[in-house]
C-alpha cells in the first residue's frame, strides 16, 4: 500500500470539467421529477436540488465526498469472490461475479481505504449496491475485517458505509460467517477505545443491517434510507397487511432509538469531520 | 410408529406394518411365523440403516423439523437430570417464548443453558412462536449470558430455529440490532461456549446465540444462510426447487464441516434423534462433557483470541 501511487481521480475533484459540462446534461429526480444541471445536482453532492431526495451514490463518489482533496490509500482491492460451494442458479456464481466485475469496474461488494478528512485520518470501508446488489459473502467480510484490523493497528477512527441487501445467497454459510467475523473484529475495535461511524444508507438490510451497520459507536444515516432486518416485503407478508406509512426509513429508526442522528449527504464531510474532531479533542 | 410419517420414511412404515400383521397372526396361534418375524425385523433394520446412511440433503431438513424431535427444554431437562432453573425476561421489554435459559448442571457442573424453542402442539407452537425469536429473545439470551459470565459458568446454547421473527414490532424493537449485539458480545465472552444445532440453523436468526468455541451440529440438521424454501423462491421464483436449493446451499452437517464452518458432527440414533430420546440425550451430554474439559483447560484470554481467529478465518477469497 502506497500513499501516491494511487491517487484516484473523483468526480468533484474534477470541479474544472464540471463547470464546462456542455449543456443539456440534466438531471431528472425519480422522486419529485424535477429537472436539474447534472452538475449542479452532483456539487450537491448527488441530493436533489429541490426535495432533498438522495440519489443512491457508490464508492467512488463517497470516498471523492470524503477524503481530503480524494486521496486515499486503497487496500486489497484486487481480492476477488471465491465460488466456495461451486454454486449455480440461473447461471454460475463465477460468472455472476465475472459480469459483474466487467459491469461495474469494481472487484466486489465493498472498497477499503485509508486517508484523510479534514486532515484527521480515517479508514472508510464503502459498499457498492451496484455489485449483485451490495451483497456480503466472503470478499465483504473479509475485507472490512482488515480496514477494522487496520484502524486497530494505526488506531483511527474506522468509518463504514453500509449499502446492501443482507448476505450472499451464493456464499451461503460462508457469507453468514461474516456477520460473526466482522462482529468479532468490532468487539476488538470498542476495546481498544476506536471509534467506529457506522453510516448506513439507502438500502441496508438483513444480514449487514444484523451485524456491523447497527454496532457503531455512532449509528447514522442519511435520511429515507431503507433500514431494516426482515425486508419489507417479508414484514408485509408476515403481518397480512399493509405496512404503516414511513416504515423502515431512517426517520422510523431514530425514533424507535437505534440512530444516533441522521446526516443530509450535502453536509457528510463537516458532520463526521465535526464528530471526529469532538473526539479527538 | 409415528403417526408424524415423512415420506420417504414410507418403505420401513410398510415393513412395520408387515411385522405387526405377522405379530398378529402369530398371537393368533393358528401360523407359526417366528421365521417371518425375524426376517422382517432383520429387514427394518437393514432398509433404516441403507436409508439413513444416504439421506438427501432435503430430506435432513425434513428429519431437522420433525415434529417428534426433542426440544431445547426436552434437552435441558434430560441433561441436568431436573436440575434446573428457567429464568424470564429480558428486562427491558418482555419474555420471549421463543427463547429459553437458565442456570442447570450437569454431574454437578453448574451450566447456563439457552435455546430456541419449539412447540410440540399447535397451541405451543404458537405460544413458542414456532421457535422465531423477537429481539427481546436475543436480549434475554444477552442478558443470561452476561450472567453466566460473571458467575464465571460455561455456556451452553441449543439452536433450533427457522429464522429470527421477521414481523412489524421486531422490526420497532430493532431485530438487526439485538442479533448484532450479541454476535460482539458472544465473541468477547470470558467463558467457554458450545452452541450445539439441535434443530433447524436458520441464518441470522440461529447465528445470534451461535458464537461459541465448539459449534457442533446434530446428524440431521441444517445451518445456512437461508432456508431452502426461500432460497428457492428468491433464486428460482418458485418453492419448487427446495430440493434443489437444499443440495445448492450444502448445509448438511457434513458439509458444513467439509467448509469448516463447524466444528464437530454429533452421530444421531439410527431414524433420527426423536428415534431414541435417551440415546440422543446421553451422546448429547457426553459430547458437552468432553468438550467443556477441553475448554476450561485454556486460559481463558487464549480462548477468546482463538474464537475470534476462528470465525475470522471464515470465508473463500482470492488475494490477487
Ligand atoms: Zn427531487
Amino acid at each position: 500500500m502506497s500513499w501516491f501511487t494511487r491517487i484516484k481521480k473523483g468526480i468533484t475533484t474534477s470541479t474544472k470539467e464540471k463547470k464546462e459540462t456542455p449543456e443539456g446534461l440534466w438531471y431528472k429526480c425519480p422522486s419529485c421529477k424535477h429537472i436539474q444541471p447534472s452538475n449542479e445536482h452532483e456539487d450537491n453532492n448527488y441530493v436533489c436540488l429541490k426535495c432533498d431526495y438522495h440519489q443512491r451514490i457508490g464508492s467512488h463518489e463517497y470516498f471523492a465526498l470524503l477524503f481530503d482533496n480524494n486521496l486515499f490509500a486503497e487496500i486489497n482491492e484486487k481480492m476477488t469472490s471465491g465460488d466456495p460451494l461451486s454454486f449455480v442458479d440461473t447461471k454460475k456464481y463465477t460468472d455472476r461475479v465475472r459480469e459483474s466485475i466487467k459491469k461495474t469496474g469494481l472487484n466486489d461488494a465493498v472498497r477499503t481505504a485509508s486517508g484523510k478528512i479534514d486532515g484527521m485520518p480515517a479508514m472508510i470501508a464503502c459498499m457498492d449496491f451496484a455489485f449483485i446488489g451490495g451483497s456480503m459473502g466472503s470478499v465483504v467480510g473479509e475485507k472490512i475485517a482488515r480496514a477494522i484490523d487496520y484502524s486497530l493497528q494505526h488506531k483511527v477512527p474506522f468509518i463504514m458505509i453500509s449499502k446492501s441487501g443482507g448476505a450472499r445467497m451464493m456464499e451461503a454459510a460462508h457469507s453468514l460467517m461474516q456477520m460473526a467475523k466482522t462482529s468479532a473484529k468490532l468487539a476488538l475495535l470498542s476495546q481498544a477505545k476506536v471509534p467506529y461511524i457506522s453510516y448506513i444508507t439507502d438500502p441496508t438490510t438483513g444480514g449487514v443491517t444484523a451485524s456491523f451497520a447497527m454496532l457503531g459507536d455512532f449509528n447514522v444515516a442519511e435520511p429515507n434510507a431503507l433500514i431494516g432486518f426482515a425486508g419489507p416485503r417479508v414484514v408485509k407478508e408476515t403481518i397480512g397487511k399493509d405496512l404503516p406509512k414511513g416504515f423502515q426509513t431512517s426517520e422510523f429508526v431514530l425514533e424507535h432509538g437505534f440512530l444516533d442522528f441522521i446526516i443530509n449527504r450535502k453536509e457528510i464531510k463537516p458532520r463526521i469531520s465535526q464528530l471526529l474532531r469532538l473526539l479527538a479533542n | 410408529m409415528s403417526k408424524n410419517q415423512l415420506d420417504f420414511e414410507k418403505p420401513i412404515a410398510v415393513l412395520q406394518e408387515q411385522l405387526d400383521k405377522a405379530k398378529q397372526i402369530a398371537e393368533k396361534g393358528k401360523v407359526d411365523t417366528t421365521n417371518l418375524i425375524i426376517e422382517l425385523e432383520q429387514k427394518i433394520v437393514e432398509t433404516k440403516t441403507q436409508l439413513y446412511a444416504n439421506l438427501t440433503p432435503w430430506q435432513r431438513v425434513q428429519l431437522s423439523r420433525h415434529p417428534d424431535r426433542p426440544y431445547a427444554l426436552d434437552y435441558i431437562q434430560a441433561l441436568t437430570n431436573g436440575d434446573f432453573i428457567e429464568q424470564f425476561g429480558d428486562r427491558t421489554v418482555k419474555d420471549d417464548k421463543a427463547m429459553i435459559g437458565g442456570f442447570g448442571s450437569i454431574n454437578g457442573q453448574t451450566l447456563m443453558f439457552i435455546g430456541q424453542q419449539k412447540g410440540n402442539t399447535t397451541k405451543q407452537r404458537q405460544y413458542r412462536n414456532f421457535g422465531m425469536p423477537n429481539p427481546e429473545g436475543y436480549r434475554k439470551a444477552l442478558r443470561l449470558m452476561k450472567l453466566a459470565e460473571k458467575f464465571g459458568k460455561p455456556i451452553i446454547t441449543l439452536i433450533d430455529t427457522p429464522g429470527a421473527y421477521p414481523g412489524l414490532e421486531a422490526e420497532e424493537r430493532g431485530q438487526g440490532e439485538a442479533i448484532a449485539r450479541n454476535l460482539l458480545e458472544m465473541a468477547v465472552l470470558k467463558v467457554p461456549v458450545i452452541c450445539i444445532i439441535i434443530g433447524e440453523g436458520a441464518s441470522g436468526g440461529a447465528l445470534g446465540i451461535g458464537i461459541g468455541d465448539k459449534v457442533l451440529m446434530l446428524e440431521n440438521t441444517w445451518y445456512s444462510v437461508i432456508s431452502p424454501e426461500s432460497c428457492s423462491s428468491i433464486l428460482w421464483r418458485n418453492w419448487d426447487n427446495k430440493e434443489r436449493a437444499a443440495d445448492a446451499l450444502k448445509l448438511t452437517a457434513t458439509d458444513m464441516l467439509t467448509q469448516h464452518l463447524i466444528d464437530g458432527i454429533i452421530a444421531e440414533p439410527l431414524g433420527g434423534a426423536h428415534a431414541n430420546r435417551d440415546e440422543i440425550f446421553n451422546t448429547v451430554k457426553e459430547e458437552i462433557l468432553q468438550n467443556l474439559s477441553l475448554l476450561k483447560a485454556i486460559n481463558i484470554d487464549n480462548l477468546v483470541e482463538q474464537r475470534i481467529a476462528k470465525f475470522s478465518s471464515m470465508g473463500v477469497y482470492n488475494e490477487a
